[in-house]
């Protein structure tokens, strides 16, 4: 199928009718994933948002349930987001790391209930990436500027148009609904032609990291990685596959409620026991842990890498700990 | 020989004569306008010091509390938070060198991609007042000066207040201009509160600002303390976020100085310099202070003159 530039916002404005619609907005000169309800405000030009993706599905603080205490006794209400949503224009890195967190929030040992229930009603329409950025490696590590996986829709930037294709039952079911026109052999093989040749950053081998990487724990690496890093959230925030976090209950008088906020392996109070016992103790056991768990613990227990290629936390560390640096010094060593 | 070359140099020299363990300084970075925090340990890694004006973090973080001889190629905001630092009893003076750098002034990459459309920077030449910036579809030539951090533009500190030697000529110290706090202190309170909150609604607590401060060093963080929870923890509350860096204002009381390590840290862009240096005027304007301009005066939290103001006291 295919829906021309001009015609774009006429069609998020239908769907924000019925649904509730995700897509990128430039709001203080950042792009950031918005709710909008016209159109007129989606901003599908640019290339990667301020902040991952992963905030629709996992917001960075998010009430779990409230509660009220009275002399009747303690009322507790839910907050388990059912709202139908259709999230328009998510980057295929993006759309990548829910796959990925997929397996985090729903294994054999947890099932996560807020999470799965906005998943299961969120229809992702992913947008191919004619112009991967310099800090792109998407190509890397099993992604791509036009990979599909995890789209329930996917559009292909043709310049005055996009070309729709319908991936998954739900993505195709909607679509349905939408009476577009069909896109034509010409154009459906323009949408070929820039999905097979576009990559991004390729170069990042990270075949056998992993293996490589479980033998390293005790490598004097890590001694220097850590060395020009200030300590701060910027990368984990930002990582679209970072999934950590705390939760805390926030309280007034009688009324509270339970909160569940992202946290980030590279903050001293995020393994700081009760006993007042740190069991990493320094910047050379974070890095290691921020590392290791991207690419190898992660490979281990779900069997693919948790780094989509994004280029975030390149683009975000204050002091330019270029992780892509990391990888390659890690394959330089003996 | 060029700032770059004479850095080499004294640094190669230190390290060969093993007159400190280390030389902090700045290599080049991964990404064109980037430069980054680099640890030389011989002579041969001291040919990978570099000088250009993307020198932007604050080094003072990483001489702090070292047992080891230290030299440290500081521009002129880096030694105004050593001389805090020293007089905090955070630094031992005698195992620092202090390779001074006068610094013209480092460009912001922020306001860069704002002036190029933010498109992606693949090539950039350093033609001394300018910077050609090449991308993929196009080419752009910007003043340097009309990029710069804020905290460069009102900096009256360019040259460092101390050192043990210094590469290049010394620049002139330059008048105090705290116009754009004037400006905000003009807004009526309303206006103010507005500026702010939309600021703080872009913040999402991941403490770049704190961790990249020098003077910040609290063993632990008000914000990071559970019980009590001073703090709520998560970012969706523009009071609370407002809160942390209202208390890092005040902890930085007469202590900040002035750098803008904690704006140009931010990865949401939030205008944090505003807050500081509203306090860094009025500690000023209050008690004649400034946190690391010499190695003589107290720090203004530890003196009290009968002739302090007080009347914004109760």
């Amino acid at each position: 199928m295919i829906v021309s530039k001009n015609e774009i916002a006429n069609l998020l404005t239908q769907l924000a009718e019925t649904y509730r619609v995700i897509a990128p907005v430039k709001k203080d000169g950042m792009l950031q994933y918005a709710a909008i309800k016209n159109g007129e405000q989606a901003c599908l030009d640019d290339a990667n948002t301020k902040k991952p993706g992963k905030e629709i599905l996992f917001p960075q603080s998010e009430e779990l349930f409230n509660y009220t205490i009275s002399a009747e006794g303690i009322r507790m209400q839910d907050n388990v987001d059912k709202e139908a949503t259709v999230v328009f224009g998510m980057r295929p890195c993006d759309v990548k790391s829910l796959v990925l967190l997929d397996n985090v929030f729903q294994n054999d040992q947890y099932t996560d209930v807020y999470y799965l229930t906005r998943r299961a009603n969120t229809i992702i329409v992913g947008l191919g990436c004619a112009q991967p950025a310099a800090t792109c490696f998407c190509s890397s590590v099993g992604c791509g500027p036009f990979a599909k996986e995890g789209s329930d829709i996917f559009l292909t930037d043709l310049g005055e148009a996009y070309v729709i294709e319908g991936i998954s039952d739900k993505g195709k079911e909607l679509l349905a609904k939408l009476s577009l026109a069909e896109a034509g052999a010409e154009q459906k093989a323009a949408a070929a032609k820039l999905q097979a040749e576009v990559t991004a950053d390729g170069s990042i081998n990270i075949e056998g990291l992993a293996e490589k990487l479980g033998g390293m724990f005790e490598h004097p690496f890590w001694e220097s990685l850590h060395e020009k890093c200030i300590g701060c959230g910027a990368c984990t925030y930002l990582c679209p596959t970072c999934h950590c976090f705390d939760i805390a209950d926030e309280a007034k008088d009688c009324d509270g409620c339970r909160v569940r906020n992202w946290d980030a392996c590279m903050f001293p109070l995020f393994t700081l026991h009760g006993s007042g016992h740190n069991p990493r103790t320094g910047g050379k056991a974070r890095w290691r842990q921020r590392l290791m768990h991207k690419f190898n613990y992660f490979v281990d227990r779900y069997n693919a890498t948790a780094c989509v290629g994004c280029g975030r936390c390149i683009k975000n560390c204050p002091v330019n700990l270029d992780i892509r640096q990391a990888l390659a010094d890690v394959r330089a060593l003996d | 020989m060029n700032t770059t070359e004479k850095i080499r140099e004294v640094a190669k020299q230190l390290l060969a004569d093993q007159k400190v363990d280390l030389v902090v300084g700045f290599a080049q970075g991964t990404l064109p306008l980037r430069s980054t925090p680099y640890f030389a340990r011989t002579p041969e890694q001291a040919e990978n010091l570099i000088w250009s004006a993307t020198c932007e973090n604050n080094l003072a973080n990483f001489v702090r509390k070292r047992t080891d001889k230290v030299a440290v190629i500081a521009k002129g905001c880096d030694v105004r938070a050593i001389v805090a630092l020293i007089k905090e009893g955070q630094i031992n003076r005698e195992n620092l060198t202090i390779i001074g750098v006068p610094c013209e002034g480092m460009v912001d990459r922020k306001q860069i991609c704002q002036a190029i459309g933010c498109q992606d920077i693949l090539e950039v030449t350093d033609q001394g007042a300018e910077l050609s910036l090449k991308g993929k579809n196009f080419e752009k030539t910007l003043a340097k000066a009309d990029v710069m951090f804020g905290s460069c533009k009102t900096c009256q500190y360019n040259t460092p207040v101390i050192f043990d030697e210094l590469i290049g000529e010394a620049l002139p110290a330059k008048e105090a201009n705290y116009d754009d706090i004037a400006a905000f202190e003009a807004l009526s309170a309303a206006e103010r509160n507005a500026f702010i909150a939309k600021e703080m609604e872009k913040c999402i607590r991941c403490y770049a600002c704190r961790q990249a401060c020098p003077m910040c060093y609290c063993s632990e963080c008000f914000v990071d303390c559970g019980a009590p929870a001073w703090i709520g923890k998560g970012a969706q509350s523009v009071d609370d976020n407002a809160l942390f860096q209202t208390v890092r204002v005040l902890h930085l009381a007469g202590r900040c100085v002035d750098c803008g390590a904690c704006e140009r840290a931010c990865p949401m862009g939030i205008k944090l310099s505003l807050l500081n240096r509203k306090m860094v005027k009025d500690v000023k304007g209050l008690f004649g202070a400034e946190a690391g301009v010499n190695l003589n005066d107290p720090p203004a939290l530890n003196v009290h003159q009968f002739e302090d103001k007080e009347d914004f006291m109760l």
